[in-house]
């Protein structure tokens, strides 16, 4: 049985931050626990450019972006076991996990930080009629086979998902020499950013066709053509817009899901909406000194805003094993009401030492000037007035000490479109 | 020469080849595709019926009790994952009792053990899931669940060890009667036999009147169901079957033997003998009528929907024997369901046949056991050291969400009538079955099948010749 | 396009690429004048102008690479290059092969399909051991 402060699982963006402000805050037994051969995650993958705005104030590739992270892992000499599968969390942080060196091993850890990110929702999850063939593929399956393996998964390409990955492949196979004749959207606006809309799709003059989905597959070996159709407001298709369209690959950007097993089997309570975690304020979830950030949490739009919530979760990780605990005060809920879908944290305390409380939240629509209001209880506590929401795009309100001291005694904070 | 040609490399043919090697005999069995089960065989319920609704003294009554039967000591014989769930039959309406009853006789006369009769409230009492609305139930602890794929996969693995010849990409395009025997021309090279073994499911019809003029017509039934996620658990333990109508045995609930909840199939008789697609109707229809069954049928984590194509002889029972017109072939031909449960009987029952025919010795050599793949995700923390400590390949993951490694990946392989395609690989290992439907490991598991073959990476295929994951 | 372009007042809706938040901005030409409404920050106004009369992008791609840990290495080019100039430049990416160790920065092309711009490396491969 190995022995660790902090054991962070998975060596993605996520895992990369929070082991390091676990260091930086003085945690001296952190390690990193990585499935794939190099850290990284999937920014590995992702080689085109946008990221790292927000935290290096300069516009870098994925890789760039996790090298820089992964250069001061080094620096800092934090443990990392790589082509390591953890396969087994407990309640009581005893981490089961299995490498070709050392087998099958344990792990006691007085910490652990959950990064084990996301996936990616597959064919089955939509139900889509037709044949099963081979050209069917995840658009983070196909984005690997192209720039990690060099190889094509097809020629002629439709794309059923708006969402980033979606467009970023769009771009990216024109680019290799794939024709791609259209991305459908089941939604009546698109799920990725608008910049990447102007040029991934524009650039190209790929349409993009909102308010469709793919109602068939057609091929028994290789995919041979699929049929589109427009949906109504139910998003139910409606007849007689079929539309067939021959391809020989389909790419689904359909959604994100996290990747929660271990947090299932370490018996973490889940939001039912964001499919990752119940947090607090401290991202720790339901277990004591268990925490959770970036994907697992929930799925986030820009890997900055993931950096910056694990390098919160890592420093709050360490302080949980240098017990500097503060007083158990009543927990106040938080919650999304009309118009936002979830918010992260889930709860709060107001004597937490924090100066400020940062919540993340997403909308359940595309909205034009309107005002997001913070109630305590029925009280309005703030009120700010938003000129574009988009379920795209990740949005945060922060709560100063002084304002949330003027909370005592209330029950629930909700965030709600007025 | 061979002694015998099985066409079909399904559960049928399989259980038919594994009897024959039993014997000194020489066998070859002649797929069109490229795996083993791949036709009927890859998409069904996975159950091992009770045989309680066949019609007494049918062929299926006959061979569905006695498969039943043989099905646990086959399966510790070939290592494969096989648990007696009991089988339920539930009824919503006054109406129903008389068929419920009816039911009830045909199992006495069939011969099933342990069938009770039971209040909506007995039958609650059994499975809490079940819908408030049922009134009366059929119960048959006898009822079971299997892995389809192993089954066929294991039955092949055993014959082939046993002597039997497997061609794959093999299609029969025509069958000549000749001197001794037949000669068998398929899609590469022509084979001759003195028996001719008709186990080519959809396409028995057609296959049988290439050397008999007596009537016999095949239809494909389609089936379809979807497969939930584990996660949200199985509902039920047993497997809940509405009462039977003239399509069959109707929408059934079940816990799948991996521990996946599995609603279907549907049944609508199709022209198209290669029409496995999924329709919206139908999945319309399985979400419709799997509300009549269970309390709350969950939304949401379904990971795929897939369909299948039964044999459906228009005579209504298995077609088992030889040709009247043709001496030394022999039909095997209309099993439907409760065909998966039938196989190891039927396979006796056609190698018995033969013995009766042309007797031929008994292999002294014959090996009845058969290892399967270790499933580390089943496996106790002690096992899979064990394994590891082989093999440090077993402790490397491939596909995350049924924890398969590349040690399994690579058993797969390289084991007798070893893995060659994507499809082949996730029949026996579960790679790919998860909720993520092989978006991880696919890549990966491709590289190993590229390396281990020896082929490029583009020349990989999912199932079929011709389906080419790279271009 | 008018002859009479001094007269003419031209509008054109644009989406700014410099940051994800994408603001709808809207050029005005006016008498030969370009102005910029709608952008959050300068760099708006910067890329609708050049958008305008000259658009770049930024070209990311992969090349194999000999001898390296891993298969292929990830590449973009340093600056952006004219959009016309994009399918060029790939069809040069196509015939490029990099050779380990490569480290982030090093120049894969330079000066790739007569832009002036260099290709180079994202990401750092080390040699096969």
């Amino acid at each position: 049985m190995y022995s660790y402060d902090i054991v962070v699982i998975g060596g993605g963006p996520a895992g990369l931050a929070a082991a390091l402000s676990a260091r930086e805050e003085g945690a001296e037994r952190v390690l990193i626990l990585e499935r794939e051969k190099e850290l990284g995650g999937i920014l590995n993958q992702c080689i085109h450019n946008g990221f790292g705005l927000h935290t290096f104030h300069e516009e870098l590739t994925g890789p760039e972006y996790a090298a820089r992270f992964i250069g001061r892992v080094r620096e800092q000499k934090i443990e990392c076991m790589l082509e390591t599968t953890v396969i087994g969390l407990s309640k009581e942080k005893e981490i089961t996990a299995m490498n070709r060196e050392q087998g099958l091993f344990h792990i006691k850890a007085k910490a652990v930080v959950l990064a084990m990110g996301c996936r990616e929702r597959p064919r089955g999850a939509l139900s889509i009629p037709g044949y099963r063939p081979a050209g069917i593929f995840s658009a983070g399956t196909a984005q690997r086979f192209v720039n990690i393996e060099g190889k094509m998964p097809g020629k002629e390409v439709v794309i059923l998902g708006s969402g980033d990955i979606g467009l970023i492949m769009a771009r990216r196979m024109t680019l290799e020499g794939a024709k791609v004749k259209v991305v459908a959207e089941l939604m009546p606006y698109s799920g990725g950013l608008k910049r990447n809309i102007v040029q991934c799709l524009n650039d190209y003059n790929i349409p993009l066709k909102l308010s469709h989905t793919v109602v068939g597959i057609d091929g028994k070996e290789r995919v041979c053509g699929v049929t589109l159709a427009q949906v109504d407001d139910n998003k139910k298709p409606i007849p007689g817009t079929e539309e067939y369209i021959s391809c020989d690959t389909l790419l689904l950007s359909v959604g994100l899901i996290p990747e929660n097993e271990l947090s299932l089997e370490a018996g973490v309570p889940m939001d039912r909406i964001t499919q990752g975690p119940i947090v607090n304020e401290h991202l720790e979830t339901g277990i004591s000194g268990i925490f959770a950030c970036g994907n697992v949490l929930h799925v986030h739009d820009l890997v900055d805003f993931v950096s910056e919530e694990a390098k919160n979760a890592g420093r709050y990780a360490a302080h949980y094993i240098k017990a500097v605990k503060k007083e158990q005060t009543e927990e106040i809920v938080i919650r999304g009401g009309r118009g936002v879908r979830y918010t992260v944290p889930q709860k709060f305390q107001i004597e937490n030492g924090e100066e400020t409380l940062l919540i993340r939240f997403r909308v359940d629509n595309v909205y034009k000037d309107k005002v997001l209001g913070i109630f305590a209880d029925d009280r309005e506590i703030r009120h700010i007035k938003k000129r574009m929401l988009a379920p795209g795009e990740m949005e945060e309100v922060r709560i100063k000490r002084e304002e949330l001291l003027a909370l005592k005694g209330c029950k629930e904070l909700v965030l709600a479109l007025e | 020469m061979y002694d015998v040609a099985v066409i079909g490399a399904g559960v049928v043919g399989c259980a038919i080849a594994r009897e024959l090697s039993r014997y000194e005999r020489s066998v070859v069995v002649l797929e069109r595709a490229s795996d083993v089960c791949e036709g009927t065989s890859k998409a069904n319920s996975g159950i091992v019926h009770a045989g309680f609704d066949a019609i007494p003294k049918s062929m299926k009554a006959r061979m569905n009790v006695s498969g039943n039967e043989k099905m646990e000591q086959l399966s510790k014989e070939l290592d494969i994952p096989f648990r007696r769930n009991g089988s339920m039959v539930i009824c919503m309406e006054e109406s129903g009792r008389t068929k419920l009853e009816q039911l009830y006789e045909y199992g006495q006369e069939n011969g099933v053990k342990g069938l009770r009769l039971l209040t909506g409230d007995q039958a609650r009492e059994l499975e809490s899931g079940i819908s408030k609305n049922v009134i009366a139930a059929l119960y048959a602890p006898s009822g079971g669940i299997v892995c389809p794929f192993e089954l066929t996969i294991a039955l092949a693995e055993n014959a082939n060890v046993n002597g039997v010849d497997f061609f794959f990409d093999t299609e029969v395009t025509g069958i000549e009667k000749t001197e001794g025997g037949y000669l068998v021309q398929t899609s590469t090279e022509n084979y001759t036999a003195k028996y001719v073994i008709n186990a080519a499911g959809v396409y028995a019809d057609k296959i049988h009147h290439m050397v008999s003029k007596t009537p016999m017509e095949i239809v494909a039934r389609k089936g379809e169901y979807c497969l939930y996620d584990k996660q949200i658990g199985t509902m039920v333990d047993s497997t809940i079957f509405q009462l039977p109508t003239k399509n069959g045995k109707g929408v059934l609930v079940t816990p799948t033997i991996h521990g996946n909840l599995l609603l279907g199939p549907t049944a609508t008789d199709i022209e198209d003998k290669e029409g496995i697609d999924t329709t919206a109707d139908g999945f319309a229809a399985i979400m419709e009528k799997a509300a009549l069954s269970l309390d709350t049928v969950p939304r949401g984590q379904i990971i795929t929907s897939f369909a299948g194509l039964r044999a459906h002889s228009v005579k209504d029972d298995f077609i088992i024997g030889e040709a009247t017109d043709a001496e030394g072939f022999f039909d095997v031909a209309g099993i439907e369901s409760p065909g998966l449960t039938s196989a190891p009987a039927i396979g006796e029952y056609v190698a018995e046949l033969l013995q009766r025919k042309d007797p031929a010795a008994q292999k002294h050599t014959f090996i009845s056991k058969r290892e399967g793949i270790p499933h580390m995700s089943e496996l106790s923390e002690e096992e899979k050291q064990a394994w590891i400590q082989k093999d440090s390949s077993y402790a490397a993951v491939v596909c995350r969400c049924e924890m398969v490694t590349e040690g399994e990946i690579l058993n797969a392989i390289h084991r007798p009538l070893g893995a060659k395609t994507i499809d082949g690989i996730k029949r026996r290992t579960r790679a790919g079955m998860g909720r993520c439907q092989a978006g991880f490991c696919t890549p990966k598991t491709m590289e190993l099948l590229a390396r281990e073959w020896n082929i490029k990476i583009e020349d990989v295929v999912k199932s079929g010749r011709n389906s080419h994951v790279l271009l | 396009m008018s002859q009479n372009m001094e007269h003419v007042s031209e509008q054109t809706e644009l989406i700014c690429i410099g940051c994800p938040m994408g603001c709808l901005m809207m050029a005005v030409k006016n008498n030969g004048e370009l102005s910029v409404q709608g952008n959050t920050c300068p760099r708006g106004a910067e890329y609708a102008k050049k958008e305008l009369t000259n658009p770049c992008r930024m070209v990311t791609s992969s090349v194999p690479v000999v001898n390296g840990e891993t298969a292929r290495v990830s590449v973009k080019t340093k600056g952006e290059i004219p959009k016309e100039k994009i399918m060029e430049c790939m069809k040069k990416i196509h015939a490029l092969l990099a050779e380990a160790p490569v480290e982030i920065g090093d120049i894969i092309c330079a000066d790739i399909a007569g832009t002036g711009v260099d290709l180079v490396a994202t990401k750092a491969v080390a040699v096969l051991k």
